[in-house]
């Protein structure tokens, strides 16, 4: 019962922040300097997301070659870059993911 | 020619589902993860469509593991899915002329994956007839395949070894989507910016570091596009 009211709430905070300026725009007009913001707004966080996953295995920084994580990353850069395609992207960051993991 | 209802929600799912290679290990590995808290496989999967958010949910369920207090876990929740507000504003100018209960359910449908297809899809297309369909699309196949992924998890349990590492598809897949988005210096230097400054933020505390690292980077590409 706790756990449902737990996740009742929580779900409807995530709820909510997603409609909030969708639900706000009826009423406001969004600035122009935040409009030119928004452009930049998916790469920033998708960025921000990926980038600890790659240096943080573990919880701990871990720049370096031996890092599996980076290399693999790099190698899916480079593969999104030319192929700009979601799967081979995966499939080829995976691959390099287990074969320098060895 | 105006593309047709049924043909924007069909292109949408289409252009969701590389996406979902890269989603549906998540989803498993949700399912196992949340198991081995101990909760009940209904309570479980119903997580996964009552919050329908990846990272709050992992985050709720490991806050439950640590019997957090819930101002704790509430209070996290917030800040994690402070990035769907800004989904939200981007979002907001494309589908403003939409009806309430649309409104209502594309945002109940905006998570990270059916965003960054929909809102590269209004970037590239502007405003259509039907473009909201493309949005439903996009998000349905997400949801689905979430919903899907979580039930397959929770009947695996822990069989999938953590070797495996599959939750490394999950930056692969952001990796896939965010590439291609690079078009000019400013989005490199938004790119780049947010990556080092969220290792150099990872210390800070309830996530904030993803916070701080994005508003750094979106001002960092909003310099580099007005220097000319």
């Amino acid at each position: 019962m706790t756990l449902w009211i737990l996740m009742i709430s929580v779900g409807l905070l995530t709820f909510l922040t997603r409609l909030s300026f969708i639900a706000l725009l009826e009423r406001i007009q969004l600035p122009a300097a935040f409009q030119r913001a928004l452009r930049f707004v998916p790469i920033a966080v998708l960025s921000a997301i990926i980038a600890p996953e790659i240096g943080y295995p573990d919880n701990a920084l871990f720049l370096s070659p031996q890092n599996p994580r980076l290399l693999a990353a790099i190698i899916a850069t480079l593969v999104a870059y030319f192929t700009k395609n979601v799967v081979w992207t995966i499939v080829a960051g995976m691959a390099a993911f287990w074969v320098l993991g060895l | 020619m105006e593309k047709t209802s049924s043909q924007q929600f069909l292109l949408g799912v289409k252009d969701e589902l590389p996406i979902l290679v890269g989603v549906v290990p998540f989803g498993m590995i949700y399912g196992i993860l949340a198991l081995g808290v101990g909760l009940n496989p209904f309570d479980a999967q119903a997580m996964s469509a009552v919050i329908f958010a990846g990272s709050s949910q992992f985050m709720t369920v490991q806050l439950i593991r640590e019997a957090a207090p819930w101002l704790v876990i509430l209070m996290t929740g917030f800040i994690i899915n402070l990035r769907h507000a800004l989904y939200s504003a981007t979002i907001a100018p494309y589908i403003k002329h939409l009806p309430r209960r649309w409104k209502a359910l594309l945002a109940y449908l905006l998570t990270d994956e059916a965003f960054a297809v929909a809102a590269l899809n209004y970037q590239r297309e502007g405003v259509t007839r039907f473009g909201h369909w493309y949005f439903l699309g996009a998000g349905l196949a997400l949801w689905t395949s979430w919903q899907a992924s979580t039930a397959v998890g929770i009947f695996l349990g822990a069989q999938v070894p953590e070797a495996w590492g599959l939750d490394f598809t999950l930056p692969l897949t952001f990796i896939a989507l965010v590439v291609p988005a690079l078009k000019d210096k400013a989005g490199v230097v938004t790119a780049v910016v947010a990556s080092l400054a969220a290792l150099a933020f990872f210390g800070l505390p309830y996530k904030l570091g993803l916070i701080a690292a994005s508003a750094l980077a979106i001002a960092a590409g909003m310099w580099m596009e007005t220097r000319r």
